[in-house]
């Protein structure tokens, strides 16, 4: 997310004083993004320098400066609107990567990562969707759009696990297959799931 | 609404308890288990989803849960009545009574008004049709629907048909709602109404079911079940310890 682009697209509506510009960022946001005062002062500070924005007339008393967004900066506000976000600017998923060491690592249930996984981001998505249900459609239309923009995504993410619960499981019905001549790995681990969840055998029934 | 059952047992706050529930279709060879012993509660005020793939099981637990299907082993108790035990009068009547089916494919009778048909359940079980509209009525207000009373089924939109199908399956006291993928054909907005108001009667007291595939959906429930090959392999009421997570080889 560009700290930068959002303050720039706050100070389109009109001048702001920092603090302000934090509390209208957090608000448009729900919260979602939290910013310390720090990080305000510090972009602020590179935008006047690529001259972005300018500080406009003389601290109050209490030294708190008004900022305006220059020409340059409202056309880099129109610029980023107008380009989408790719892929590859989003940080790294934690969980396509825990998902990806789990199939490779022996003695790990995959199908075990993903169903804990997947009842956790229901847990989540019930929690966004009940915050949905006490938001206004009007005074909390911003807050709105970033929290359906995380059900999605939470969503999403549920739709993925289910296509790699079935990946996983048609991956150890063929691995069962190949080593049913004998007592293999993959009948063991049948075993193993057997015992502690009685209901995941299934994705092994192949080494029956 | 209390139960009343033969024997005067004092009703519980559990409407709808699967116990150790399997259903086997065919036999022998050829026979397929749809549902693996399932234990399952829902409890009034309740709003239970049940996720799970296509040919899950989701669908056998809900006709299951309604009457609609019998079980191979197990009980299934509605209201505190076993299931099991009824003859088919009496189940069709326990069905009226106590039982309201949300699917899919709506079952509207396109003859009659919406009023009509949300009044029909109430009408079959002997109530004098007026006062089976006045309550018709009463249940389409809830679905803020009113003003549609006297229309046809073709004349309203898919989520004002879905609102109706609700107000169908509440009217009268019954308190067990089943609804099959309620949302089916409907935009996100118009199934999003629909799940506004299973919540809400739920929250008014009902105990509900929710059959679902779309995780969104399911979120709208206090509980969310998943089955997997017939089984209830997990559920958001219970996280599971992360040591549990690595297999101890042998």
């Amino acid at each position: 997310m560009s700290i930068k682009h959002g303050l720039l697209a706050l100070l389109e509506r009109g001048p702001m004083y920092g603090y302000q510009l934090r509390a209208e960022f957090e608000s448009s946001t729900g919260s979602t993004w939290p910013l310390n005062v720090g990080q305000v002062y510090t972009t602020l500070t590179r935008l006047e320098r690529d001259g972005l924005v300018r500080a406009e007339g003389e601290p109050d008393a209490e030294g708190r400066q008004v900022y305006v967004v220059t020409d340059e900066g409202r056309a880099e506000v129109f610029a980023w609107f107008s380009t989408p976000v790719t892929v590859k600017q989003r940080p790294r998923d934690e969980l396509a990567i825990k998902l990806a060491m789990a199939v490779t690592t022996p003695g790990v249930d995959v199908t075990l990562v993903v169903q804990t996984q997947r009842s956790a981001t229901l847990r989540s998505l019930q929690e966004l969707t009940r915050l949905k249900t006490l938001a206004d459609d009007v005074t909390d239309a911003a807050w709105l759009l970033v929290l359906e923009s995380m059900i999605f995504g939470a969503e999403a993410e549920v739709r993925w696990l289910d296509h790699c619960e079935t990946k996983v499981a048609r991956l150890a019905r063929r691995r069962a297959e190949a080593t049913s001549s004998g007592p293999g790995h993959a009948a063991t681990g049948a075993g193993a799931a057997d015992a502690r969840t009685g209901t995941s055998s299934d994705i092994f029934r192949g080494s029956r | 609404m209390s139960t009343r059952h033969d024997t005067g047992q004092i009703a519980t706050e559990s409407v709808l308890e699967l116990d150790d529930v399997t259903r086997v279709h065919g036999e022998g060879a050829t026979s397929v288990t749809a549902l693996r012993n399932v234990s399952l509660i829902v409890e009034a005020g309740e709003l239970v989803a049940v996720m799970g793939p296509s040919g899950s099981g989701k669908s056998t637990l809900l006709h299951l849960a309604g009457g609609l299907d019998v079980t191979t082993s197990g009980q299934v108790r509605v209201e505190g009545i076993d299931l099991g035990g009824q003859s088919k009068s009496e189940l069709a009547r326990l069905r009226r009574r106590h039982v309201g089916y949300v699917f899919q494919d709506l079952n509207l009778i396109p003859s009659l008004t919406a009023v009509e048909n949300v009044a029909l359940p109430r009408e079959l079980d002997g109530v004098r049709p007026r006062s089976a509209r006045k309550a018709a009525l009463e249940a389409l207000a809830e679905v803020e629907l009113e003003t549609l009373a006297d229309r046809f089924p073709d004349e309203l939109s898919g989520g004002q048909q879905q609102r109706v199908a609700i107000a169908r399956a509440l009217i009268g006291p019954r308190r067990l709602m089943l609804a099959d993928e309620p949302t089916g054909a409907l935009d996100t907005e118009s199934g999003e109404a629909v799940l506004r108001l299973l919540r809400r009667r739920c929250e008014a007291g009902a105990a509900g079911v929710l059959v679902t595939h779309e995780a969104r959906h399911a979120a709208w429930a206090d509980r969310v079940v998943f089955l997997r090959d017939g089984s209830l392999v997990d559920e958001t009421g219970r996280a599971t310890p992360a040591e549990s997570l690595l297999e101890v080889s042998p």
